[in-house]
């Protein structure tokens, strides 16, 4: 029993990041339409630029942990938004227009390109971090204790804040509404005066930002980056978005949890040389029974 | 930055504007690029016993951003000049070229393959072999244009069929101690069969989700390979696979029990070029067995139908075509080119193993389809031959191909979307000679 829910509290901390990443996939897809395949390395950007900002800020001597911590944070949110936006501006805003695969095939390349910068700026070996929040406490006690580590605690936290944010923003800020409108009719839209181009820039720098809160976050909690990590967790992220419903955020975020606890219980009682094959297996079956996810609209296609 | 007096005063103060708004594209250009490269390109994170440290690289990010700042001035400024030539587009340039390749592609196609047979008399051993790992790309890259360059579906796990086929291939001679020649097909009905049973319950999706299912499926298929360890051998992958022979004439220094030797046969001194000669004429053959195929397909019904549903799934529907059908043939057919491309790599390195079936494989056929031009057969021997010949000519290229493949991916899908060698000749007119469409 007790294995079962330190198994669930680690799903919940993983499914947390995955959800943030996952953001970014639905939110895109809401707007334009495309699977933006080079969002998994902007999250990989966005935990090498959090390893650097560690080590840059522990050089010049802030060791205070939580104010490096916030300082990472808005490091990270910064430069890869402009990632975010740069990857958008290059590879997708002169592709509106053309033909169905094209922002595919597009997005793709850039992932490519995306994965052999970094492999060749930073080097191809794996990255380590020292923990820079230790500790934890016990949940339920007994002869398999229930540990909740205050990584684990904050990870959760920071979701929890940002989505909490982020909901207002789509909600209740002109740009939530503008974002919105440009989801539904961006021609109709773009009559009515809202600056599409601006929104859609806007959205990818958005899901950039998530994104690179959830890089930090994998490098505080597994301690190790390298190059190629955006590749699986864009896959996990991309499923968890489409066993939500894609294009709808609370989905994205219920999906990312969900892969979360999914990845960690199979990884606690069957096997984990599998867990990858497992979340494969989860989106194709998602695909197949329910492509519309868990709370996404049915696709209605329109001549 | 000194301007050149205009004769016209208006003309002068609309190049003064033009300017003053180019310098600040320039300068917003330059900003951009300084926030991109300063923390990854500004800082490199460096190990050394056991502590992780940083390195400071702040030159190279001034080079880099002054280069796009100048870069962009110069693009700003000759924007206008651009404007007035009526042809427009950067892939304009390209055209006389283009209109050459097209009106004489039936010769190169003929001198190629002229070419090609005539290589192992003209050339070295080494080269004999390199371009055998050529036309294993053609082929490769000719199996998966059926899939994306016809029927329009993006198939990102295309080395899931070639891990397939080899794998069967193998698997099915060793087991049944069958020979290339008769374990061949049946390591290609295998990858079809692969390409049935992934495309049945997917193809009903959207583009983009078969895409990434696609992209899961190759996954699936590497992580299988790597981890069930008692039937393929797991990481240290499977050899002892049989060497194809002609007619039973075996090529090594000496005979097994029951069979002849290539030398003795015809009475000619052993070398061990004659088998890579061999092997090169049995790819070639293959390959070109591939394009007859595929050409024919393409004016059969069902080619046409690929293609009709490529342009518009709609129409297509309403027509009385069925699109899972349309699609599960092309994607089957896509799998057992690339399963018979696997088949031959395989029995070619007498060795296989999971490391030559990663995604990189994918991205390196997708990438030879898309820049040779979706649906065009040339286009796809040429990109091949660079892509796999560029590596050679140096370490240093090499260790850029990946970023140049994703940097080209995206170039051609900004510039010349339809790639190099866009151009191909529909397979049905109506009307007008000269207007179809491009």
């Amino acid at each position: 029993m007790n294995y079962l829910l330190q198994q669930l509290v680690n799903g919940i901390a993983l499914g947390a990041i995955y959800g943030l990443v996952a953001i970014g996939y639905t939110m895109v897809y809401g707007i334009i339409g495309m699977i933006n395949f080079a969002h998994g390395e902007i999250y990989m950007i966005g935990a090498f630029v959090s390893l650097i900002a560690f080590l840059a800020l522990g050089a010049i001597g802030v060791t205070y942990v939580p104010l490096a911590l916030m300082l990472v944070l808005v490091i990270a949110m910064v430069f890869t938004s402009v990632y975010g936006w740069a990857v958008e501006r290059i590879a997708y805003r002169p592709l509106r227009k053309s033909f169905r695969l094209a922002p595919l095939i597009s997005a793709i390349g850039m992932s490519i390109f995306l994965q052999n910068y970094v492999q060749l700026l930073q080097g191809a070996r794996v990255k380590t971090l020292q923990p820079v929040v230790r500790g934890g406490f016990v949940l339920v006690a007994g002869s398999f204790p229930v540990q909740v580590t205050y990584l684990q605690l904050f990870n959760v936290a920071l979701t929890i804040a940002l989505m909490a944010g982020f909901t207002y923003l789509i909600a209740a800020t002109p740009l939530g509404r503008a974002q919105r409108a440009c989801e539904q009719d961006s021609t109709m839209a773009a009559l009515l005066g809202i600056d599409v181009d601006r929104t859609i820039s806007l959205t990818f720098v958005i899901g950039a930002a998530l994104a690179a809160v959830a890089g930090m976050m994998v490098l505080l909690y597994y301690g190790v980056i390298d190059f190629f990590i955006g590749f699986e967790a864009g896959i996990k992220a991309f499923t968890a978005a489409v066993l939500g419903g894609i294009g709808s955020l609370p989905g994205a975020m219920l999906g990312g949890l969900l892969i979360g606890l999914i990845e960690a219980l199979w990884s606690g009682y069957a096997s984990t040389e599998y867990k990858d094959v497992m979340v494969f297996v989860v989106l194709v079956l998602v695909l197949i029974f329910r492509p519309s996810g868990l709370f996404g609209r049915p696709e209605v296609e329109k001549v | 930055m000194t301007e050149v007096a205009a004769p016209e005063p208006v003309a002068t103060t609309h190049r003064r504007l033009d300017f003053a708004a180019s310098l600040k594209e320039a300068g917003l250009a330059a900003l951009v690029a300084l926030a991109l490269a300063v923390p990854l390109i500004g800082f490199r994170v460096v190990e050394s016993n056991g502590t992780v440290g940083l390195t400071t690289r702040f030159s190279w990010v001034a080079i880099g951003v002054a280069a796009v700042f100048f870069g962009r001035l110069v693009l700003a400024l000759s924007r206008p000049a651009r404007r007035q030539s009526a042809t427009g587009r950067g892939g304009a340039r390209l055209a006389p070229l283009l209109q050459f390749g097209r009106r004489y592609a039936r010769l190169i196609g003929i001198f190629g393959v002229g070419l090609a047979f005539a290589l192992p008399a003209l050339a070295t051993r080494s080269v004999v072999d390199l371009a055998t790992t050529v036309v294993i790309y053609v082929m490769l890259g000719w199996g998966l244009n059926v899939v994306v360059g016809l029927a329009g579906l993006l198939d990102l796990g295309y080395v899931a069929f070639y891990a397939v086929g080899a794998y069967s291939f193998a698997l099915i001679a060793h087991a049944l101690s069958l020979s290339f020649w008769e374990a061949l097909p049946i390591a290609g009905l295998c990858a079809a069969t692969a390409g049935i049973l992934l495309g049945f319950p997917v193809l009903r999706l959207r583009g983009d989700y078969l895409a990434i299912v696609t992209l899961g499926f190759g996954e699936i298929v590497h992580i299988l390979l790597l981890n069930w360890t008692s039937l393929t051998g797991g990481p240290s992958g499977f050899g002892d696979i049989p060497r194809p022979s002609l007619f039973g004439l075996v090529f090594a220094p000496h005979a097994p029990a029951g069979y002849r030797t290539f030398q003795d046969f015809f009475g000619v001194d052993f070398s061990p070029a004659q088998r890579i000669d061999f092997l090169y004429y049995i790819v070639l053959a293959m390959a070109l067995l591939t394009n007859l195929f595929t050409i024919r397909l393409r004016r059969l019904p069902i080619g046409r139908a690929w293609e009709a549903l490529r342009e518009d799934e709609i129409a297509c529907r309403a027509l009385g075509i069925n699109p899972t059908t349309v699609k599960l043939s092309a994607f089957a057919i896509g799998a057992m080119l690339g399963g018979f491309a696997g088949a031959f790599f395989a029995t070619r390195q007498g060795f296989i193993s999971p490391e030559s079936f990663t995604f990189i494989e994918s991205a390196t056929i997708l990438a030879i389809v898309v820049l040779g031009g979706m649906g065009s057969q040339l286009g796809v021997v040429l990109a091949a031959i660079v892509l796999v010949m560029a590596p050679e000519l140096g370490r240093a290229f090499s260790e850029f191909r990946m970023l140049i493949f994703g940097a080209a991916m995206v170039g051609i899908m900004v510039w010349q979307p339809r790639g190099l060698l866009s151009y191909r000749a529909p397979s049905l007119r109506l009307g007008q000679r000269g207007e179809a469409a491009p």
